[in-house]
C-alpha cells in the first residue's frame, strides 16, 4: 500500500462514513479492546523503560569501583593494608584507592549485626574502596602483582555479581519490549476479528454499494476509517488512564528498591503518546487486510 | 457507445455442478426494450446478474458496452455498474440512511458532489412520486414506494441500460403500471431497457406503449428471442 493511497483511505469521502452502520458490538469491542491494550501497553513501556534505566545504571555504577579485602592476621592488617595502597597507588588505571574506616566498615555490617558490633574483638578483613579512572585498571596484572606483594589481599571488581544484576536488568527491558509487540499483535488479531465480524454482519451493505458501482477502496474506505478511529480514541482513552497510573505509582527511592523505580522519567513521558498513533495503525492495517480478504470473497 | 450495449455470445453459467444457464446467445441495442420472461427459477435473475457482472460467465463472451466482463477487474466492475442502472425485485436499501441518501448513493460512491446534484435528486424523487419521502428511512416505506426509490437509485446517474428484476414483483396492478410507466419513459428517453418478469399482464400491458421484444428462457435456454410483442 503506497502513501497516497493511505491517505485516500484516511481523509476520504467522509460522506462515505454514513454507508456503515454506526451502532453495532463491534464497535464497543475495538473500543475495549484498543483501550485495554493500550493501558497494558503503557505498562509494559513503563517496565522496559524503568528496566533499561536500571540495569545501565547497575552497569555504570558498579563498573567503575573495585574493593580490595585484605584478609591476614590481627598483627599484619596493618602492614599489608599499607602495602595494598602502596601497590594500588603505583598501578595505572586507579583513580584513588582509600582504606575504609573501622567506623565505616562497622556501618557496613550494622544491617546484618546492628550497631553496637565490637569490631575491634572480630577478626574482620580491611576494605579498600578502589575508584577506576580512564582507561580501566588491568584487574588480571593487578591480582598477579597483588598476589605477590601482598597474600591476603582479594581483589573484587564486582564482575561476578554485577553482570547477574545486569543481565536480569536487561531481560526484564527485552520482556517488557516482548510483551509490547504481543500487545500490537493481540491488538491486530482482535481488531481483525472485529472487522471481520462488522464486514460479514454488512454483508448485505456491501452488496448494495457494489450493485451501485463502489470500487473496492470506497468501500474498504469506510470500514478501515471506522475501525482506525475507534481504536485509535479507544487507546487515547487507555493510555491516558495507563499513564495516570504510572503517575500515581510512588516515586522511585532506595528504600523502594526496584519496584517504586517503575515508571517514566523526563521524556520518557513523551513515549506513551505514540500509542493512540500506533494503536490507530495497527487497525488501520488490520481492518484493510481485513477488507481486502473480505471483499475477495464476497465477489 | 457502440452498436450492442450488451451482447451474449453461447454463455453458460454453472453453479454447485448445475447448469443455470446453458449457450444463450442475445444482443440488446442501444435504446432497446426487452422483456425477459419464463417460469420462476428459469434463470432470468442469473441472466440479469450476468448483465451487470455480479455473476461471470462459465463459458462463452458476455460484453457490456464492448468490454468483455470477463477481463474487468472488481474495480472495472463497478465503473461499469455506474452506466447500469438495476433494480431488484427486493431492493436492497441501507435502512439507517434516508430515502434522500439511499438514492444519492450512486453518486456519493462515484465521487460526485450530492449537494451540486441536490435539485436532480428532488427532481428524480419528484419524478418517481416520493417528493414528499425525502427523509423517510426504507423500513417506513410500502413495497411501492420502494420500488420507485430503487428506480430512482437506478437511474440518478443517467446509465445507459436499465435492468429490472421482477420491479412489479410486489406491488398491486395499479402501483405496477405506474412503475410501467416510469421505465418506458426513460426507454424514451434514450435508456436500454431490460425487464425481468413472469408477469405476463404487465407484458401486455406494455403493448400499447412501447415497441418492446420478449425473451423466453425455458429449460435454461433462451428458447425465444426477438419476437416482437
Amino acid at each position: 500500500m503506497t502513501g497516497p493511497e493511505v491517505n485516500t483511505l484516511l481523509r476520504g469521502d467522509t460522506r462515505a462514513n454514513r454507508v456503515v452502520p454506526p451502532t453495532g458490538y463491534t464497535a464497543h469491542l475495538t473500543l475495549f479492546v484498543a483501550g485495554a491494550m493500550a493501558f497494558l501497553a503503557v505498562f509494559a513501556l513503563a517496565l522496559a523503560l524503568a528496566s533499561g534505566r536500571i540495569a545501565d545504571r547497575w552497569a555504570s555504577e558498579l563498573a567503575g569501583a573495585a574493593t580490595l579485602r585484605i584478609n591476614a592476621p590481627a598483627e599484619q592488617l596493618a602492614a599489608q593494608t599499607e602495602a595494598a595502597l602502596s601497590v594500588l597507588s603505583q598501578t595505572p588505571g586507579v583513580a584513588s584507592a582509600r582504606a575504609l574506616s573501622a567506623a565505616e566498615q562497622a556501618a557496613l555490617l550494622s544491617p546484618w549485626f546492628g550497631p553496637d558490633l565490637p569490631l575491634e574483638t572480630l577478626p574482620i578483613p580491611q576494605l579498600i574502596e578502589i575508584t577506576e579512572g580512564e582507561p580501566g585498571m588491568d584487574v588480571m596484572g593487578l591480582r598477579l602483582r597483588l598476589g605477590a606483594e601482598v597474600p591476603g589481599a582479594v581483589l573484587d571488581d564486582h564482575t561476578r555479581w554485577r553482570e547477574p544484576l545486569v543481565e536480569a536488568a536487561m531481560s526484564l527491558r527485552r520482556l517488557g519490549w516482548i510483551s509490547i509487540l504481543l500487545i500490537g499483535g493481540a491488538t491486530a488479531a482482535m481488531i481483525t476479528l472485529a472487522a471481520n465480524a462488522s464486514l460479514a454482519a454488512n454483508a448485505q451493505i456491501i452488496e448494495v454499494l457494489r450493485l451501485v458501482g463502489a470500487r473496492d477502496g470506497f468501500i474498504a474506505g469506510a470500514f478501515v476509517r471506522r475501525f482506525t478511529y475507534r481504536a485509535f480514541f479507544g487507546a487515547l482513552v487507555g493510555t491516558l488512564l495507563g499513564m495516570t497510573g504510572v503517575l500515581l505509582l510512588p516515586e522511585a527511592s532506595d528504600a523502594g528498591g526496584f519496584l517504586t523505580g517503575v515508571g517514566f522519567q523526563g521524556t520518557d513521558w513523551l513515549l506513551p503518546v505514540l500509542i493512540p498513533i500506533l494503536g490507530a495503525a495497527v487497525a488501520f492495517f488490520a481492518t484493510w487486510a481485513a477488507a481486502r480478504r473480505k471483499l475477495k470473497e464476497l465477489s | 457507445m457502440g452498436a450492442r450495449v450488451i451482447e451474449l455470445e453461447n454463455v453458460s453459467y454453472t453453479y454447485g455442478g448445475g447448469e443455470l444457464l446453458s449457450d444463450v446467445s442475445v444482443q440488446l441495442q442501444p435504446g432497446s426494450f426487452h422483456f425477459l420472461t419464463g417460469p420462476s427459477g428459469a434463470g432470468k435473475t442469473t441472466l440479469l446478474k450476468l448483465c451487470y457482472g455480479a455473476l461471470l460467465p462459465t463459458s462463452g463472451r458476455l460484453s457490456v458496452f464492448d468490454q468483455d466482463i470477463s477481463s474487468l477487474d472488481r474495480d472495472q466492475l463497478a465503473v461499469l455498474r455506474r452506466r447500469v442502472g438495476v433494480v431488484h425485485q427486493d431492493c436492497q436499501f441501507l435502512d439507517h440512511m434516508t430515502l434522500a441518501e439511499n438514492v444519492a448513493l450512486p453518486l456519493m460512491v462515484s465521487g460526485r458532489s450530492e449537494a451540486s446534484e441536490q435539485d436532480n435528486l428532488t427532481e428524480l424523487l419528484s419524478w418517481v412520486g416520493l417528493g414528499a419521502r425525502l427523509e423517510a428511512h426504507p423500513p417506513e416505506l410500502s413495497g411501492g414506494e420502494r420500488q420507485r426509490a430503487a428506480l430512482a437509485r437506478a437511474v440518478i446517474l443517467s446509465p445507459d441500460v436499465v435492468l429490472a428484476d421482477e420491479p412489479t414483483g410486489n406491488v398491486d396492478w395499479e402501483m405496477s403500471q405506474r412503475l410501467l410507466r416510469l421505465l418506458v419513459e426513460l426507454n424514451r428517453m434514450g435508456k436500454t431497457v431490460l425487464i425481468a418478469t413472469h408477469d405476463m399482464s404487465l407484458i401486455r400491458a406494455a403493448k400499447s406503449q412501447v415497441q418492446a421484444r420478449v425473451l423466453r428462457i425455458s429449460q435454461r435456454k433462451l428458447q425465444l428471442a426477438g419476437a416482437d410483442l
